[in-house]
């Protein structure tokens, strides 16, 4: 499960444990290195490829919305 | 003309018989000559680091190199009965250095074979050549600057952080709140562009265009009021961390243009890039104008294009970037835009900083047209 895995991650790197829809930027929970680690997590747990408009910080914004950009970018590998 | 050599990063020691004069267990008291006493506090102020590779008892030679008031000099010493070569490839690996920046000096033309069999790019020198360091190219950089002259005092705070980190009880992000972390933000002196030069040049992973911005380069656009060159300094309560930063920023009257963001890797974790895109945003914000920013994908600076679409840079077009001029690097340059809104401070540090108006006869050129 997506959700369970991002929320997971974070626990780890944060201490804390989150709601999905918790607002992460607003926080200020993400500096530029969480943020490329989490990129480089979902990448490599989901394998997907997450390029340039993607990286829009709204989709990282919390874990409901990296959830969301995750499953986008899984459908659209369908065959 | 042959090329520069490179320079030399740390410069490994022996003991017996090069570092001081005699054999420590042979029981005589071994002394350091002045003479070679002062090439180690010449390249300790050139920024040059120093370490000990040296065949003894532990415990007795760093007591005698505390006794000769030494020892605060050499930084990750290995001072054991391993081969040389395995003491020098520990000492470059846990500095984080390239073989070729490492040099090795030793009284034993054996002890340098060894060396130079297993790590052939390792530069060796004889004890004969000791008092004559000093003078060559690649012990003597082109410029000291601030950092390079306490760089040695830099690592030693650096490795107490790193203690402090290992022995800390919780996640990454918790530890940095425990560091008081201070980052200035001050616009650029003459003094400073030799270190934002290195900046420019040194940086890759956190560096938006990878290009290089000359010191005369550099000196033209601190004396142009319609430019900011900002240098960003750290330190927390372990010490300083020098320059780590540097921004090129154009105001012009309705979009300010981020040329340039470069910052050191070292200071990665500590979400620099971060704090410093969201003050500028803010910035931008209190003027009303739109922020541009320039980004060239080089292969390695992925985590500057996170941080500048995390801050909110994207690509959606904006009229104001018809008032841009063309970029420097042709085609490969991304121009990305934000309108910005005013920003939080940062929960991690403090932010020490001036407030930027941008060019004071903004306002009239906007009306020219």
């Amino acid at each position: 499960m997506i959700a369970k895995a991002v929320l997971g991650f974070l626990t780890e790197r944060t201490g804390r444990s989150l709601d999905p829809g918790y607002d992460l930027l607003e926080a200020g929970l993400v500096s530029s290195l969480l943020a490329l680690e989490l990129v480089a997590f979902l990448e490599r747990t989901f394998s997907v490829a997450i390029a340039g408009p993607d990286l829009d910080r709204q989709n990282f914004r919390s874990v409901d919305a990296m959830t969301g950009l995750v499953g986008r970018l899984l459908g659209g590998t369908g065959a | 003309m042959p090329d520069a050599p490179t320079l030399v990063k740390c410069l490994v020691w022996d003991l017996d018989n090069t570092l001081w004069r005699g054999t420590l267990l042979e029981g005589a008291q071994v002394e350091i000559p002045e003479a070679v006493r002062q090439v180690v506090t010449t390249l300790d102020s050139r920024g040059v680091l120093q370490s000990i590779a040296s065949k003894n008892d532990h415990d007795l030679a760093w007591a005698r190199l505390e006794e000769l008031g030494m020892a605060d000099y050499f930084v990750v010493p290995r001072i054991g009965w391993g081969p040389k070569s395995e003491s020098v490839r520990a000492i470059a690996e846990r500095l984080n250095f390239a073989h070729t920046t490492i040099a090795f000096v030793d009284d034993d033309p054996a002890e340098r074979a060894e060396v130079t069999f297993h790590e052939p790019d390792i530069r060796c020198y004889g004890a004969q050549q000791v008092l004559g360091l000093t003078s060559l190219p690649e012990f003597s950089p082109r410029t000291v600057t601030v950092d390079s002259a306490r760089r040695r005092q830099m690592y030693q705070a650096n490795f107490r952080r790193e203690a402090a980190q290992a022995d800390f009880q919780g996640p990454a992000e918790e530890f940095l709140r425990t560091l008081g972390i201070v980052m200035e933000i001050t616009r650029a002196g003459q003094q400073e562009l030799a270190r934002l030069e290195e900046l420019t040049l040194r940086t890759s992973q956190m560096n938006a265009t990878g290009v290089h911005y000359s010191r005369e380069t550099l000196g033209r656009l601190l004396a142009d009021p319609a430019h900011e060159v900002l240098a960003i300094t750290l330190a927390d309560r372990f010490g300083p961390h020098g320059a780590v930063g540097i921004v090129l920023l154009e105001t012009r009257p309705r979009v300010w243009h981020l040329k340039l963001l470069a910052t050191s890797c070292r200071v990665v974790s500590y979400g620099v890039g971060t704090v410093i895109l969201n003050w500028l945003a803010d910035q931008t914000a209190r003027v009303g104008a739109h922020l541009a920013a320039d980004f060239r994908a080089t292969g390695r600076n992925r985590i500057m294009e996170v941080a500048y679409r995390f801050a909110g840079l994207g690509d959606q077009p904006c009229a104001c970037l018809a008032d841009l001029g063309r970029p420097e690097d042709g085609t490969q340059i991304q121009r990305l835009h934000l309108e910005p809104e005013p920003r939080a401070l940062p929960q991690t540090m403090q932010v020490i900083a001036p407030e930027l108006l941008g060019d004071p006869n903004r306002h009239l050129k906007g009306a020219i047209r």
